[in-house]
């Protein structure tokens, strides 16, 4: 018997799963609502999406040959490009390549090698990587555009395109709108309140679809609700990240909306604006940067959708998504420590159970 | 009957219909037997034969050696051609003494077999317990454990019920179902005999849905006795495990460190139960056990029915043989059962499957780094946190990982399993459970040392002290004798 071997322990089967599995799985899921946005947000969109998955595809191949690692197995796993996706689609379509180059170097090579690579880092890189941009650059990353979708009256043409996201000199007037958060924040500052300026801001059907200005993974919440739902069928999420999430998030805003409607905006406009669905479910679920029991997963998502809905009522930014993920991370370890499943045979102390003791 | 949730568990994909509708056959007699000492977990039993001797079927060849030990017989009739060292069926692929037996071809059972018990429920429980104990019975669902050690926990303990392991929750394997398909009756009566011995009034058969036709045929078989209940129990590895089985059929969790017993229920496998029928009705050994011989290189499937000692090359040859290179040989079900070094390894009493995996169904994947993925936690039926555990110990951290719960993993394997960066958890688990123990048992010898240690100075201490107060005797005596004015003897020795 020669080809049998004993080096091994069991078991000796396997479930079908793998970790690039796992990781195209989730691409497969955002393709749909990404299509759909590159479509409407035309030209400058594409290019500046795929200048960013590509320096972070590109950063990875650096930073795992350094490392000493086999680049083409770490970018086969297929995790650096969900990074570098989520991280285009949280840009302003419009934004100039630069801008996603170095969010890029933040959330690939600061967010995720310097922490020691795939599994060892405690921030979500893409996350990292917009943040970093957002404090560093508020002009760029506040200029949204209207959405023009490719090829219609209106939208930019190839060339035209290639100037707003290569060229030197954008007129950031000429394209800034202010995304519907950012607009009733800002109206909302100079004394209109909430419930009048909300008329103004696109309808229902427009906010759903994502006819509104914003970065791409704002657009169209049926389609990424539709990946998510995908994803829990294939079991590579569960339930307890997007529910608690969006379910803290939309009773805060109903309930400080029914008591100040002036001051505060209710809990439908918080769910289906700003990047809330793809958030819960494609950011907020990040492996890594999640609690690993489902107990811990609830406390993080009711975390994330508190801290998104008091960043976006009381902060200085309109969207506070990608803040309250990346401070809910810095307590994923503490949330693994104290929220697990009871150890069989035990109390939740630890101690053996009593003997005699039903339950 | 109502069931109980358990916790987590997996899903695989069973590939059971490769022999489920394969009656047991039984396997020619072949040209030698290999019995090893240790078959068993407890002490290694002692030869009572020598080269030469001529042995029939049942005799007994090597006698229990302790308390949790186990004896063995001859499979067959034949002449005993060596008592040797001879390859275990075990991953380490050492040898261990053997008791190596030439069959005659006669197959004659031995003369003078205990007779049969006839009403084994009049009979006192010890002489159950004694008739288990000589016939050499131990648990044929893998783990092997003396039998009658475990008959024996009627008492201290107040037991309610036997809990008769039919899950068989293993994939491949289905020498259980075929057994239960084929000897329902004697199955239950063996059950019965065994509550019995207890004292246990009721006995439940748990068995997983995937398996109706054994259902049907234990329930038509358990009939007549009121006292008999056959359970469907959902199919959900590892619902075989004693404390998961324990668990959906009584709702209570044992606790941890504690005996399945102190809650009041015994679990004994269906081969067990078998076994015991037929040493209590009829005086016979346990000489046979069946194997599920299977696996996508093995190239005809079966269930055999083999002399123990038989060797893992004949039962395979005996299925076809190989129809392609194995990846790897298992001992047991694909999930808990371990690697066989060899093929030249004999059957033993708890060896309930042979599988010749491809690399197809091994799906054997070098490592990747832990993703977090929580997919471990989820599925854990002892609620740890698998990732957690092997973190502290890839750095070395055995206090950490036996606080973070390993030594109540069951290992398993279901967190292997299930994870997706194949990283081989169980293995970490297993190493770090094996080093604590060896830990403690060192502490323990170490605690030993120290008492004798203790004790020994105290003794010396307390010679000393006996010396000195000895001396301190003598001297006084002497001063005394000195200070006395001379006798008349002693001025004579002047
Ligand atoms: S299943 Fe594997 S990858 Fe997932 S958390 Fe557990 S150890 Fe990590
Ligand atoms: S092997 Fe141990 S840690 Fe892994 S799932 Fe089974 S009981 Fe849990």
């Amino acid at each position: 018997m020669t080809t049998a071997y004993n080096d091994r322990a069991g078991p000796f089967t396997h479930a079908p799963t793998s970790v690039s599995k796992t990781m195209f799985t989730v691409l497969a899921a955002l393709t749909p609502a990404t299509l759909f946005n590159l479509w409407m947000f035309g030209w400058p969109a594409i290019f500046l999406f795929l200048v960013t998955v590509g320096s972070c595809v590109a950063l990875e191949f650096l930073c795992v040959r350094i490392a000493g690692g086999s680049p083409e197995g770490a970018i086969g796993d297929g995790s650096v490009l969900i990074t570098g996706w989520l991280l285009a689609v949280s840009l302003p379509p419009w934004a100039p390549w630069w801008v996603g180059v170095v969010a890029a170097v933040f959330a690939v090579a600061l967010a995720k090698h310097a922490f020691g690579g795939l599994g060892q880092n405690v921030f979500n890189p893409a996350m990292v990587g917009r943040v970093v941009v957002l404090v560093s650059f508020p002009v760029q990353m506040t200029a949204w555009v209207a959405p023009r979708p490719l090829f219609s009256a209106g939208a930019p043409g190839f060339v035209e395109s290639l100037g707003t996201t290569f060229g030197r000199n954008v007129s950031l007037d000429s394209i800034s709108a202010a995304s519907p958060l950012g607009f009733v924040k800002t109206e909302l500052a100079r004394g209109i309140p909430v419930d009048q300026s909300i008329v103004n801001v696109p309808g229902l059907a427009d906010l759903l679809l994502g006819f509104h200005p914003g970065s791409m993974g704002e657009a169209s919440v049926p389609l990424v609700l539709a990946g998510g739902l995908y994803l829990m069928w294939k079991r590579i999420i569960s339930w307890h990240i997007p529910v608690s999430l969006l379910g803290t998030l939309f009773l805060m805003g109903t309930l400080f909306h029914a008591v100040d409607p002036a001051r505060y905006a209710g809990g439908l406009f918080h769910l289906i604006t700003g990047a809330s669905f793809l958030g819960a479910f494609f950011i907020a679920t990040d492996y890594v940067t999640s609690p690993v029991s489902k107990q811990g997963q609830i406390v993080f998502g009711i975390g994330i959708g508190l801290l998104t809905w008091i960043i976006r009522t009381y902060a200085g930014y309109p969207e506070g998504m990608a803040f309250a993920v990346l401070l809910m991370n810095a307590l994923t370890p503490i949330l693994d420590q104290h929220f697990r499943p009871r150890v069989f045979g035990r109390t939740r102390k630890g101690q053996p159970l009593p003997v005699k003791g039903d339950q | 009957m109502r069931l109980f949730p358990v916790r987590g568990g997996i899903h695989p994909d069973y590939r059971k219909e490769r022999t489920s509708e394969s009656a047991i056959v039984a396997l020619p007699l072949p040209a030698a037997l290999y019995i090893p000492l240790q078959q068993h977990i407890g002490a290694a039993s002692e030869a009572v034969v020598a080269v030469g001797d001529v042995v029939k079927k049942g005799q007994i060849v090597a006698r229990s050696g302790g308390v949790v030990s186990a004896a063995s017989h001859a499979p067959t009739s034949g002449r005993v051609a060596a008592v040797t060292d001879f390859t275990a069926p075990h991953p380490s692929g050492l040898p261990q003494p053997t008791i190596v037996i030439e069959p005659d071809g006669r197959d004659e059972w031995a003369a003078d077999l205990p007779p049969g018990i006839d009403d084994p429920f009049a009979a006192d429980p010890k002489a159950i317990r004694d008739r288990v104990a000589a016939s050499g019975i131990v648990g044929m669902g893998g783990a092997a454990f003396p039998s009658a050690v475990k008959l024996n926990l009627g008492t201290q303990h107040k037991l309610e019920t036997l809990l008769i392991n039919g899950a068989e929750c293993e994939p491949y394997l289905t020498c259980d179902d075929r057994l239960m398909r084929e000897f329902a009756a004697e199955v239950v009566d063996g059950a019965r005999v065994m509550a019995h011995a207890l004292g246990a009034p009721r006995v439940v058969v748990g068995i997983e849905t995937n398996k109706p036709q054994a259902i049907e045929a234990m329930t038509r078989a358990a009939a007549a006795f009121p006292d008999v209940t056959v359970v469907g129990v959902p199919v959900q590895y590892p619902m075989g495990s004693e404390r998961h089985l324990t668990q959906a059929i009584t709702g209570r969790e044992t606790p941890a460190r504690k005996l399945t017993a102190d809650l009041g229920v015994v679990v004994h496998n269906v081969a067990t139960a078998r076994a015991v029928h037929h040493a209590v009705r009829f005086g016979r050994p346990l000489v046979r056990r069946v194997v599920t011989v299977s696996g996508g290189a093995i190239a005809r499937p079966a269930n055999v029915e083999a002399p123990l000692g038989t060797l893992v090359s004949e039962l395979v040859a005996f299925c076809g043989g190989f129809s392609q290179p194995p990846r790897r040989v298992v001992n047991g079900g694909p999930m808990m059962g371990q690697p066989l070094p060899s093929l030249e390894v004999p059957v033993v009493k708890g060896m309930s499957g042979i599988l010749a995996l491809t690399l197809d169904e091994t799906d054997e994947k070098p490592s990747q780094p832990c993703i977090r993925c929580g997919s471990c936690v989820t599925i854990c039926p002892c609620g740890l946190v698998p990732v957690e555990m092997a973190a502290f110990i890839r750095h070395d951290n055995l206090d950490g990982a036996a606080k973070s719960g390993v030594m109540d993993c069951v290992s398993c394997g279901s967190c292997s399993y299930i994870c997706p960066s194949h990283i081989p958890l169980v293995h970490f688990f297993n190493y770090a459970k094996g080093a604590l123990n060896a830990k403690d048992r060192e502490r323990r010898h170490l605690d030993q040392i120290k008492a004798l240690a203790e004790s020994h100075a105290l003794r010396v201490e307390k010679q000393a002290a006996a010396k000195k107060a000895a001396a301190a005797a003598a001297a006084a005596a002497r001063a005394q004798a000195a200070a006395a004015p001379l006798t008349d003897d002693d001025k004579a020795n002047a």
